[in-house]
């Protein structure tokens, strides 16, 4: 099985070990990967003041998936959550899809709503399966329990974007659960983490990041695990600045792929740890052959 | 016309030039790097940072970046064969063209100019400077690269290479047809006199005329046997110790066969003379105009280069912002950062070309030079300077070694300052001020936002009071996602939505609350929604939609007001300029 990854722009820019890791464990899962270098940024920050401008950013993305009849490998939520949004609202309108083509058309490309859109999770648990991961371990973590954050645009609204269910969501919380990580029942587990508002309405970007910490904290949670590059940002970077004002114990933020890398066996390196502000490396600690 | 007088003023002109433009790097704001700086102190820092750099380790990255990134061009291989083929062709053809032709004086022995390698040498670097030409034309004109725009300065530096290039080849071939010139040749150089001399010269004449492309009107083949044989004697004896076949300059005898027909008219015009001026002031004017033209960036693009190769974060901000005002300078539009921008699509929808990095680095120039910009291209500007995800792509491509990330943090700054309420502040495009606030002037961080929010509320304050008039009886805009039609109150988007949750009281904060934003469009007061607070406070984590019982798209419905919003106060704007 082959997939084009779609990095993003916040990933290549600020966190650039999410996709260190991702590739160090697709590539051990013997995931095959295609890279394609046109990509640009998937529309979402730009839906906020103009529709066109995010439609023709996402549909020219998924239309050079299906120049090279690929399917489409995210690992950012809010670039899958963008996708999914687009090909909801182009596949129930042809005058909208015409309209977008006809944009797109100069630049050689064609949106038809051919290419699958899937997050990393999905393409481990549905085409790696886990047994195959289990069998790749290559230690388990003991003791480790974690707070598990699904993130918002993969998650809703599950009818446009069929991901997990919504309500009570197991994908991720299994995949952890796989490496030995014991996921936590946690207070506002399933809400969001800020990050969207981060720049313009920042007290309620940290009133919100705050109420998931202390969510975490409360259930004796080592470290979030997190899915997305603005999650992952919120709960690190933002999350650092603002305990070194408040005080407050930092739990720290783990990618999945860096969780089950290390469980996998893979360097450190690779995985990107030492990028990561608020420090995770003790976790390497808790594994187990 | 003194030749050396006319070098001398050009030269002149440019070294005034460019005294001037270096110093201005000095005294121009742009961004919220040197703000209120006095002057003195930049150009101390400036001088104390460079001869710093000289004396420490950095003059190896310096040294290591001149050899790679100047000389070879590393930055535009790496992006393209042939953008780098082409212009290492226009680069290094030029190049010597300049040192040993044009300065032949001082780097080679003027009297061996048409004797091997120079002659040779001369004919190779011209046309390799025209490939390079061609290449640039296809790219331009031809192929049209995506979102590659063409101005005046592009212009201009494309033909006044093609014009010295094309003028010096045609005064070549002309010269080589030109019977003017054999005769003042064989009389002060060969030392012949056409009358005395006639067996010999003759026989020149048919030789060169065979051999070498010279045009005599009425001499034409076929040549007789002896007066060639004669001639080739006299070739070896009196031509060959300074000037070999001119076959060796294969592209002027190319020109020359191609101006046979009309070597005539073209000599009794005194072509090779009219010619030659045409060449030598096209180059005088290139020389003087160099510091005003695009040109510069033969200074400064390398410069741009090493000064991004030792500076970082710890620079200090005044030589930060020197730095920036020399970017400018070293941007040769060549679009490449434009052709990889992430935020590329917003060009084609929105028509804004100040999106594109390229045009942006354009533009900034008559925004550091202090040219008053009117309301309509302040607010082109900060839209473009706002809609870019801050990839940092264009710095990684930029074969000038600009540092456009940090740029863009300074001058975004200053712009949104400065100019209209731009709506896109009230978006994830917002992210990376956020993340590095600390790096921005504390003081006035809010007021974009601040801006921005009364700007789109429109009259909802009006619209809100108690004793207003509400008209019912309207339907709400087209442009309004229409799911919020089957919404019954229950209220559920609202007890879900961590905003609303996160007031002591919320409807004074927001204005509307989600489910009463539903009922008002129900009511067709989109006026209304689209100017409650609540819309740019929704943190889109879809828990109102996902939860509402009649499937009605709560945060769908919430984007779509703020299109409606954004578009509203595009209206306003532009109806405010016409008025």
């Amino acid at each position: 099985m082959e997939y084009a990854l779609f990095i993003g722009c916040n990933i290549p820019a600020r966190v650039p070990q999410y996709e260190s890791a991702a590739r160090a464990v697709l590539e051990k899962l013997s995931v095959g990967i295609v890279d394609i270098a046109d990509y640009a940024c998937c529309g979402y920050p730009m839906r906020t003041a103009d529709r066109k401008t995010w439609l023709l950013a996402a549909a020219r993305n998924l239309a050079l998936s299906e120049a090279r009849d690929i399917d489409t490998l995210v690992l950012c939520q809010c670039c899958f959550g963008s996708f999914k949004h687009a090909q909801h609202a182009l596949a129930n309108d042809a005058a909208l899809t015409a309209e977008i083509n006809k944009e797109l058309a100069p630049l050689g490309l064609e949106y038809k709503g051919r290419t699958q859109v899937v997050h990393l999770l999905t393409a481990l648990h549905d085409w790696v399966g886990p047994n195959n991961i289990k069998n790749a371990l290559a230690k388990k973590f003991a003791g480790l329990s974690v707070a598990v954050h699904n993130g918002c645009h993969a998650l809703r609204p599950s009818r446009i974007t069929g991901f997990d269910d919504p309500l009570n969501p197991v994908l991720c919380d299994s995949l952890v659960s796989l490496t030995g990580a014991l996921p936590v029942d946690w207070e506002n587990r399933l809400e969001c983490c800020g990050a969207p508002l981060m720049g313009y309405k920042e007290d309620l970007s940290a009133s919100l990041m705050e109420k998931k910490l202390s969510g975490a904290r409360n259930a004796g949670a080592k470290c979030i695990v997190s899915n997305c590059p603005w999650c992952q940002l919120q709960f690190d970077s933002v999350q650092a600045r603002a305990a070194a004002g408040n005080g407050k114990a930092a739990v720290p933020s783990i990618l999945f792929p860096q969780l089950l890398g290390l469980a996998m066996g893979i360097d450190a390196d690779k995985l990107g740890l030492a990028d990561n502000i608020l420090d995770i490396s003790g976790l390497a600690q808790l594994l187990e052959e | 016309m003194n030749l050396a007088v006319l070098v001398y003023v050009a030269l002149a002109i440019c070294i005034l030039g460019l005294f001037i433009k270096k110093l201005s790097l000095f005294f121009r704001d742009m961004g919220i790097y040197a703000s209120g700086e006095p002057k003195a102190r930049r150009i101390i820092s400036g001088i104390t940072g460079f001869w710093g750099m000289l004396f420490s380790k950095k003059i190896f990255s310096a040294l290591w970046v001149f050899l790679a990134d100047v000389l070879l061009q590393r930055r535009i291989l790496t992006q393209s064969f042939t953008r780098w083929a082409m212009h290492m062709l226009i680069f290094y053809g030029f190049s010597y063209l300049l040192v040993f032709h044009a300065l032949a004086v001082f780097f080679a022995n003027p009297d061996e100019a048409y004797l091997n390698p120079w002659l040779f040498l001369r004919n190779v670097a011209g046309v390799m400077v025209l490939a390079g030409l061609c290449i640039a034309f296809a790219r331009r004109f031809i192929i049209k690269v995506p979102r590659l725009k063409t101005n005046g300065q592009d212009y201009y530096a494309l033909a006044l290479v093609a014009l010295i290039i094309v003028s010096g080849l045609v005064l070549e071939g002309s010269k080589m047809t030109s019977q003017r010139v054999f005769v003042d040749m064989v009389e002060n150089w060969a030392g012949l006199s056409v009358e005395d001399d006639e067996a010999e010269v003759k026989g020149l004449e048919a030789y060169w005329s065979k051999h070498y492309g010279l045009k005599v009107p009425g001499v034409k083949a076929p040549f007789d046997e002896e007066m060639l044989t004669e001639g080739g004697y006299a070739n070896e004896t009196y031509c060959a110790s300074c000037h070999v076949s001119n076959k060796w300059a294969p592209a002027g005898y190319v020109t020359a066969k191609i101006l046979s027909p009309i070597a005539g008219p073209l000599d009794r015009a005194n072509a090779p003379h009219i010619l030659y001026w045409i060449h030598v002031l096209t180059c005088l004017l290139g020389l003087a105009y160099l510091p005003f033209s695009k040109m510069l960036h033969i200074f400064s693009t390398p410069a741009s280069l090493v000064a991004n190769a030792v500076m970082g974060d710890e620079s200090k901000p005044e030589n930060l912002a020197t730095k920036q005002l020399l970017e400018l300078e070293a941007c040769t539009h060549c679009g490449t950062c434009s052709l990889t921008c992430s935020a590329m699509m917003g060009y084609y929808a929105t028509g804004n070309p100040l999106i594109l990095p390229a045009e942006k680095m354009q533009f900034l120039k008559k925004f550091a030079w202090g040219r008053k910009l009117s309301p309509k291209e302040m607010d082109a500007l900060a839209e473009g300077m706002y809609v870019c995800t801050n990839c940092d792509r264009c710095t990684v491509v930029c074969p000038s070694g600009i540092e456009l990330k940090r740029l863009w943090l300074s001058v975004r700054e200053a712009v949104i300052q400065k100019g209209a309420a731009q709506p896109n502040v009230l978006s994830p495009l917002s992210w990376f001020r956020g993340l590095n606030r600390e790096k921005l002037p504390a003081e006035a961080y809010n007021e974009p936002v601040k801006k921005a929010q009364e700007a789109l509320a429109g009259r909802f304050d009006e619209i809100m009071a108690q004793d207003a008039v509400v008209e019912l009886g309207s339907e709400a805009s087209k442009s309004v996602d229409p799911t919020f039609a089957s919404c019954f109150g229950c209220q559920t988007c609202t007890t879900v939505c961590p905003v609303a949750g996160n007031y002591e009281n919320p409807g004074k904060r927001l204005g509307l609350v989600p489910h009463q934003i539903m009922l008002c469009l129900a009511m067709g007061q989109d006026e209304m929604a689209s100017g409650a607070a609540m819309i740019w406070e929704c943190v889109t984590c879809y828990q109102c939609q996902e939860n509402c019982p009649q499937n009605v798209g709560v945060a769908d419905v919430l984007y779509s007001l703020k299109n409606l919003a954004a578009k509203n106060l595009e209206q306003r704007k532009a109806g405010q300029k016409a008025a």
